[in-house]
């Protein structure tokens, strides 16, 4: 497979979808979570399956404006999400409220969450922190190692994968919580471990194949890695899809970017982070050329 | 010789087998009992059901008066959560002006909640609205009985020496009033409120009095332990709740468990497969890599969490990972004309640095996440880089042995067997 040679394909691709994404995202702003944002959560089990207008009817008096959806076995479940901050009171009124329509038992609450908006602030700005600082721990490590060029290459692979699910989920107005931003980090850690995989072929092949140009060594470097690639991505997705398909309501939150972030991070690895790579360099023996004339 | 190995490679499958039963199911052996994984395990209030609080004090104040209130905020709080007799609550300092609670197995949560916030403050006072003492004047509170209204539950107050002498004082002058007047009432104020307001008959000089009202059993002893835990020496206000009940506690440990189960089943499915000798071999692997990192969980007294059982069957997808690299290594190895025994060498040596490389980054990332993210994303952070130690191990030295062991053995010599 050339690989290479359709990188303006691989890249035009990759950069349609952030752009469309990011737009997306600017316009309708994205769909926050309410521990970034501050708000309440509350999780009833009401016995039979309720239409969302009926449990609208019940929220609407207490003005919340919050999403409804459901969720457990046979839809049995309602999850109310609001970016209000209701205290302890607040969330007892609203359960009674649903306690006295549906016939419940207290135990019927099946969960409650409920963020300040000083902390979803404080929430926010320390994933945002480590982020950064992992993708700076990572760049360290991999210049280290190998050279720099191949650490930048793969701090910008790494970079296109985050911006290229974050594109995704405001395309699909999935919620970005710290699930999110934990599950993100995991993905750059399982990316660039990727990308090494293939670097670091291209490093011994360079040893072995002397003669031959940059854009031939990465494509032979990339085709004796993709199945390797392929195999482990394809290991992780299957248990992570398990877990995204037979999880409960909040594990569900942390399986689907996982889903989105591996498919991303193999293609990246594959078809962003060598390319990148081979284009620096050919720019450099191109330049080094000129400038021997 | 090749008996010899025969016999070691069943002995170590027929280990690795029992240890996932044992881990699986408990094991019982004579005397010797062994409890399955998931009972040794200690679980997170997310998989147990409970509940935890961020509590913020309400005040200006900075430096080390600050401190000196929010130490005494957090022993007015432990007194309360230990009167909820619960097993291993945690009360804990949190930044500079934060207390966090936490209540695994609390039976209701908002009753619990509305305790912990609730200042306390109790005062007695005249008719003229003046204070006559406070609650940090009462010695002690207990549930008592009102033996001429049928028994209905009151609570009991018992004076310090100060507190009596006050008391009596205040009654006394109230007494002096005639009988039906206003005077004569002395009110008991809860956190602004008037809660009772009885009227004196007589002077009190015992340091004793009750407050009477239409008390249930729970609200009485739930008043009482508020008095005997003190007032709080600031309003507090919740900004961060977590209310998991424990029907969706272990719902969600279930559901993870069988999710495990099923992801576990297809990946050793597809191993065998793909990669077949070797992908057996990666499963038994794989196996002991599972039961390590559980294991290690159990007895480091890890906490697991929700997002912690993600780290793990993550941890299982890319344990995979390392194995891979080996045998596709070895396979070019073959291909390339090498015998299979030099093939699995040098595919595991040049595999090495690939693998080592590779994971010291995921290890960053979740180095980074344990420092910086909060509550239940750490137990992500632990078994993520639990699970990437004991892969590394598992692949490094286990598959290495296992496939060293399985050559020796004549019959699995045709390298087709291994996918070359």
């Amino acid at each position: 497979m050339k690989v290479i040679e359709k990188k303006k394909l691989w890249f035009s691709l990759s950069i349609a979808i952030i752009v469309i994404g990011l737009i997306m995202g600017m316009v309708q702003g994205f769909n926050l979570g309410i521990d970034f944002t501050g708000g309440t959560m509350m999780q009833i089990h009401l016995g039979k399956e309720v239409a969302v207008d009926e449990v609208k009817q019940i929220t609407s008096k207490f003005d919340l404006k919050a999403d409804i959806l459901h969720v457990g076995e046979e839809k049995q479940e309602i999850m109310i999400k609001t970016k209000k901050d209701l205290d302890n009171n607040a969330r007892q009124e609203i359960f009674e409220a649903f306690k006295e329509k549906y016939n419940l038992k207290d135990n019927d609450l099946r969960a409650a969450e409920q963020f300040g908006p000083s902390i979803g602030k404080e929430i926010q700005s320390k994933a945002l922190l480590s982020v950064a600082i992992a993708s700076l721990g990572m760049l360290i490590y991999i210049t280290f190692r190998f050279e720099f060029k191949f650490g930048a290459s793969a701090i910008i692979t790494l970079i296109h994968d985050i911006l290229v699910v974050l594109a995704i989920f405001a395309i699909f107005r999935i919620p970005v919580n710290s699930s999110f931003v934990a599950a993100m980090l995991t993905i750059v850690g399982y990316s660039i471990n990727d990308t090494i995989v293939v670097f670091d072929r291209i490093r011994e092949n360079i040893k072995f194949m002397k003669k031959k140009n940059y854009t031939e060594i990465v494509d032979t470097s990339i085709n004796q890695t993709i199945r390797r690639s392929i195999n482990t991505s394809l290991t992780t997705l299957i248990t992570i899809t398990a877990l995204y398909i037979f999880g409960v309501e909040s594990i569900r939150e942390f399986a689907l970017p996982l889903v989105a972030g591996i498919i991303t991070g193999t293609y990246s690895s594959i078809f962003i982070a060598s390319p990148i790579w081979v284009s620096w360099k050919n720019w450099e023996v191109r330049r080094g050329r000129y400038d021997a004339n | 010789m090749k008996m010899k190995n025969a016999i070691i490679l069943l002995l170590i499958i027929a280990i690795v087998a029992t240890g996932a039963v044992a881990g699986m199911k408990g094991l019982e052996v004579g005397n010797v009992k062994v409890s399955s994984i998931k009972q040794m395990m200690k679980l997170g209030l997310d998989l147990k059901g409970g509940v935890f609080v961020v509590l913020e004090a309400q005040t200006d104040t900075t430096g080390k008066e600050l401190d000196k209130i929010m130490n005494q905020t957090k022993e007015v709080i432990e007194r309360r959560v230990n009167a909820m007799g619960l097993t291993e609550p945690n009360v804990m300092r949190e930044g500079t002006k934060r207390i966090r609670v936490e209540l695994p197995g609390v039976k209701n949560a908002q009753e619990a909640i509305a305790s912990l916030g609730t200042v306390a403050q109790l005062q007695f006072i005249n008719a003229k609205g003046e204070v006559i003492l406070t609650g940090e004047q009462v010695k002690n509170s207990e549930v008592g009985f009102e033996k001429d209204r049928g028994n209905i539950p009151s609570v009991s107050l018992e004076f310090t020496s100060e507190g009596a002498e006050l008391f009596q004082k205040a009654t006394k002058e109230a007494a002096s009033h005639p009988q039906g007047s206003p005077e004569r009432i002395i009110g008991i104020v809860l956190d602004k409120e008037i809660i009772s307001a009885p009227a004196v008959s007589d002077e009190i000089a015992n340091g004793r009095a009750s407050i009477t009202g239409n008390f249930t059993i729970e609200e009485a002893s739930r008043l009482s332990a508020l008095i005997r835990g003190g007032a709080l020496p600031v309003t507090l206000t919740e900004v961060q709740t977590s209310v998991i009940g424990p029907t969706l506690g272990m719902d969600s440990l279930n559901k993870s468990i069988y999710a495990a189960g099923i992801g576990i089943a297809l990946v050793f499915l597809f191993m065998l497969i793909y990669y077949r000798v070797p992908g057996f071999i990666a499963n038994i692997a794989l196996l002991i890599y599972i039961l390590i990192v559980l294991y290690v969980l159990v007895g480091f007294g890890a906490v697991l969490t929700l997002p912690g059982i993600a780290g793990l069957i993550l941890g299982i997808g890319m344990a995979v990972d390392a194995n891979v690299i080996i045998f596709e290594r070895i396979k070019e190895e073959i291909r390339n004309g090498k015998t299979l025994r030099a093939a699995v060498s040098s595919g595991f040596s040049k595999a090495l640095t690939t693998i080592l490389d590779s994971n010291v980054t995921t290890v960053i990332a979740g180095f980074v996440l344990y420092q910086f993210g909060s509550g239940t994303i750490r137990g992500f952070a632990v078994t993520l880089m639990i699970s990437v130690a004991a892969s590394m191990f598992t692949a490094v030295i286990v598959t290495k042995f296992l496939l060293k062991l399985f050559i020796s053995i004549d019959i699995f010599k045709n390298t087709k067997l291994y996918g070359a």
